[in-house]
């Protein structure tokens, strides 16, 4: 009885703590406000929500089984099937979660200031990430670890099935496209950026060749030394800087640097995985795991004040960054770190052929969102400390604000935002950068975020190399995302040729192989091609695009959530995930309506396309923009075609599962439940001896 | 005390090699010896060659 006293007054304190830091929070005006209340009001929502709707999901939705043998103790292979510590599974399941989405997202949603998208990032990832996530990872545990895919096929039909191979694919390409124009946007013409990341692929090769043929599988040798090598190279790079005939060689504008990304996305393809995806992905979450921690610390140890404001004009659509108002592009744009489909490719697949326990699954797939959304509260806190005016000139394309820095500090001043040429110039000088201006892509903002906590926190004498650290750190594991989605897209690929003809669907035939690479490659470079040389920014089109692919594919994943609760009897529960799901299918739908209609054409698709027909009928475009015009035409069309495509897949799967809903509802046939039988575990002594 | 940090320190050890897949041949031949008695067991290389391979034929990083 005690302990229940007490445990009650402990969850009612961090009940009133939370709720004061989220009412300070959103009801704070023109005070500035400082960042760690940011912290404590994440971390009291996400041990409420961990703590009880979690628990009840897995309890009572779920009715979780510890005495059920899961697929990996079954199946067990030693290999991919394999019981293991619910730690390490938990390591690995944030390390492929998490990638660059929850840095970038954030960054781009500040524009509409700070309070927005902190509160989709809490509430969302609470109420429908982590949901998805764990709802996920429990019904593939259930079916031998299925794949989202298959499981789509098996609990409403085929046509569940080929949507989420269709929308897989298609984000895959539009995924790869924006990450690849983030990086190109961090490199343009900064000499130390880029040939520090054109250092970090030689460095990882060593590793590899380390790990596979010096000391085959001493991961933590080669990861070490790869470590120490990527540290030397940002060093490394800020030497290059110096150097006047060094220099040249590594500044480039976007066009070539585009060009470089996509020749390399097409060897790494095509290369060994021991030789470069794999050692660059030891390094890249070694490098992810320690600055996630570094960063945490550095904003509880300096306790940065927010500069930017609760709510800013650009709510009314009118936003530097991408166009489109509050509603519903803050939900669009902050899509990994709230609400993320593609961790439904995670959870189903790889991560339940790990469990040893089903009690693990509360642990695994809501703590391990609720870990990714705490990384993106910290990008909105290192987004937010800039002074706003900074923020916005580091963010804003020079398509709108101005080509020149004297234009867009006038501009940028003018929304209400003060920012000088000299400050600008200073910070720039202080990065190690000749400008910090119309770096669109969020990447560079987080760095000077990052490195400004960083630089209060460990000694301002090492701004620049904070800096490029932040870059190097951004770009290493971009270009990992870029790798391994080439890789699966081609897999996907191929697949789908084999049925057209056979060789083609051998993985290690190579011609097929170049050829499915080669269609891959140009896919998304086609949409990073047409991202560089939009004045825009390219960030506008893309990112929107990337957001409703994603949450799309989310929702997909609630559908099939959605489908097997009401199919096992549980319609009374069932809206843990319909919830979500009809939030969704309302922020997605409503923002493809508005990318198709609107008149105003930074928003709509078609609004630009024709704005843009229109002046180059009339002559009115200079000559180097009219040049590209026709592309811009062409891409801005097949974008319409393309959000039409994702949500008309969308609104098919919605009514495919109302549809088998309600045929299991009124007691007709359905596809049965595809759950395997229940076998008990015999792991549990052993496991407790470990 | 001495002892109590060696221990301490041993288990970090443990710990860190189990995370990153360090140990992964130990245990594999701690596998293979269970669940196939006689059988010859890869080598230290063929088995990170598949190791690899496998890891990367699937959906295994995202955004």
């Amino acid at each position: 009885m005690k302990t229940t006293i007490s445990s009650l007054l402990l969850w009612l304190g961090v009940a009133l703590l939370g709720a004061a830091a989220v009412g300070g929070i959103a009801l704070n005006r023109g005070e500035s406000i400082n960042a760690l209340w940011f912290v404590t009001a994440a971390l009291c929502v996400y041990a409420i929500a961990y703590r009880f709707y979690a628990a009840w999901i897995a309890a009572t939705v779920l009715c979780i089984d510890a005495t059920r043998a899961t697929p990996a103790e079954r199946l067990d292979n030693g290999r991919d099937f394999m019981p293991t510590n619910r730690w390490i599974v938990f390591g690995h399941h944030f390390a492929a979660i998490a990638g660059p989405g929850p840095l970038i997202g954030p960054t781009l949603a500040a524009q509409f200031g700070y309070l927005p998208g902190t509160l989709w990032i809490l509430f969302g990832a609470v109420l429908g990430g982590c949901v998805q996530d764990m709802v996920t990872l429990f019904f593939s545990t259930r079916r031998d670890g299925r794949s989202l895919g298959q499981m789509a096929r098996d609990e409403l039909g085929s046509i569940g099935g080929i949507a989420a191979l269709i929308a897989t694919f298609l984000i895959m390409v539009i995924l790869i496209a924006v990450l690849g124009l983030v990086v190109v946007n961090a490199m343009k013409h900064s000499p130390w950026a880029t040939s520090t990341v054109a250092a970090t692929i030689p460095i990882a090769m060593l590793v590899g060749l380390y790990m596979y043929k010096l000391r085959p599988g001493r991961v933590l040798e080669g990861s070490a030394l790869g470590v120490i090598l990527l540290l030397l190279s940002v060093a490394g790079g800020g030497w290059i800087d110096q150097q006047a005939g060094l220099r040249e060689l590594f500044d480039h504008p976007g066009l070539p640097l585009a060009f470089a990304v996509i020749g390399y996305g097409f060897a790494a393809a095509i290369l060994p995985v021991w030789l470069l995806l794999a050692p660059r992905d030891y390094l890249s979450t070694f490098m992810k795991l320690g600055t996630v921690i570094l960063l945490a610390l550095a904003i509880v140890w300096m306790r940065p004040e927010i500069k930017m404001p609760a709510l800013t004009q650009f709510v009314d659509g009118t936003g530097p960054i991408f166009g489109g108002a509050l509603f519903p592009f803050v939900f669009i744009t902050i899509a990994c770190g709230a609400i993320s489909g593609f961790h439904a490719l995670i959870a189903s697949g790889t991560t339940p052929k790990l469990l040893s326990n089903e009690r693990d699954i509360r642990m695994i797939g809501y703590g391990g969102m609720v870990l990714e959304s705490f990384v993106a509260i910290m990008a909105m806190i290192a987004a937010t400390v800039l002074d706003p005016g900074v923020y916005f000139a580091i963010n804003s394309p020079a398509g709108v604000v101005g080509k020149t820095a004297a234009e867009a500090v006038a501009t940028i001043s003018a929304w209400g935002f003060p920012v000088s040429v000299e400050q600008m110039n200073l910070l720039a000088q202080q990065m190690g950068e000749a400008t910090l201006f119309a770096r669109t892509g969020g990447a560079p903002s987080l760095a000077v975020g990052m490195a400004s906590i960083f630089g209060s926190a460990f000694g301002q004498g090492m701004l620049a190399m904070w800096y490029h650290f932040a870059i190097m750190f951004e770009a290493v594991f971009i270009l990992t995302t870029l790798d391994a989605g080439t890789r699966v897209g081609r897999f996907m690929l191929q697949d789908l040729l084999g049925n057209i003809w056979q060789p083609m669907g051998r993985t290690s035939w190579y011609p097929s192989v170049l050829f499915s690479s080669a269609v891959v490659v140009a896919a998304w470079g086609y949409f990073l091609y047409i991202g560089v040389i939009d004045p825009n920014g390219g960030v506008n089109i893309l990112w929107p695009l990337f957001g409703i692919s994603n949450q799309i594919l989310a929702a997909i994943a609630l559908c099939v959530a959605t489908g097997i609760l009401v199919k096992s009897g549980k319609l009374r529960y069932a809206w843990i995930t319909a919830l979500p799901l009809t939030w969704l299918v309302v922020i997605t739908s409503a923002a493809t309506w508005q990318k198709l209609a609107s008149d105003d054409p930074r928003i709509g698709f078609l609004a630009a396309a024709n704005s843009m027909a229109e002046k180059l009928a009339a002559g009115a475009l200079p000559p180097d923009k009219a040049a590209v015009a026709p592309q811009l035409i062409f891409n801005l069309r097949l974008d319409a075609v393309l959000a039409l495509f994702f949500v008309a897949l969308l609104w098919l799967i919605v009514i495919d599962m109302l549809r088998v809903c309600a045929r299991h509802l009124q007691g007709r046939r359905v596809p049965p439940l595809s759950e395997a039988p229940h076998y008990p575990t015999q792991l549990e002594e052993a496991w407790q001896r470990d | 005390m001495a002892t109590r940090l060696n221990n301490l320190l041993r288990g970090l050890w443990r710990a860190a090699r189990r995370i990153s897949g360090d140990d992964g041949y130990e245990r594999y031949l701690t596998h293979h010896a269970a669940a196939h008695p006689g059988a010859p067991a890869l080598s230290r290389r063929e088995w990170f060659a598949h190791q690899q391979q496998q890891k990367w034929s699937g959906i295994k990083r995202c955004c």
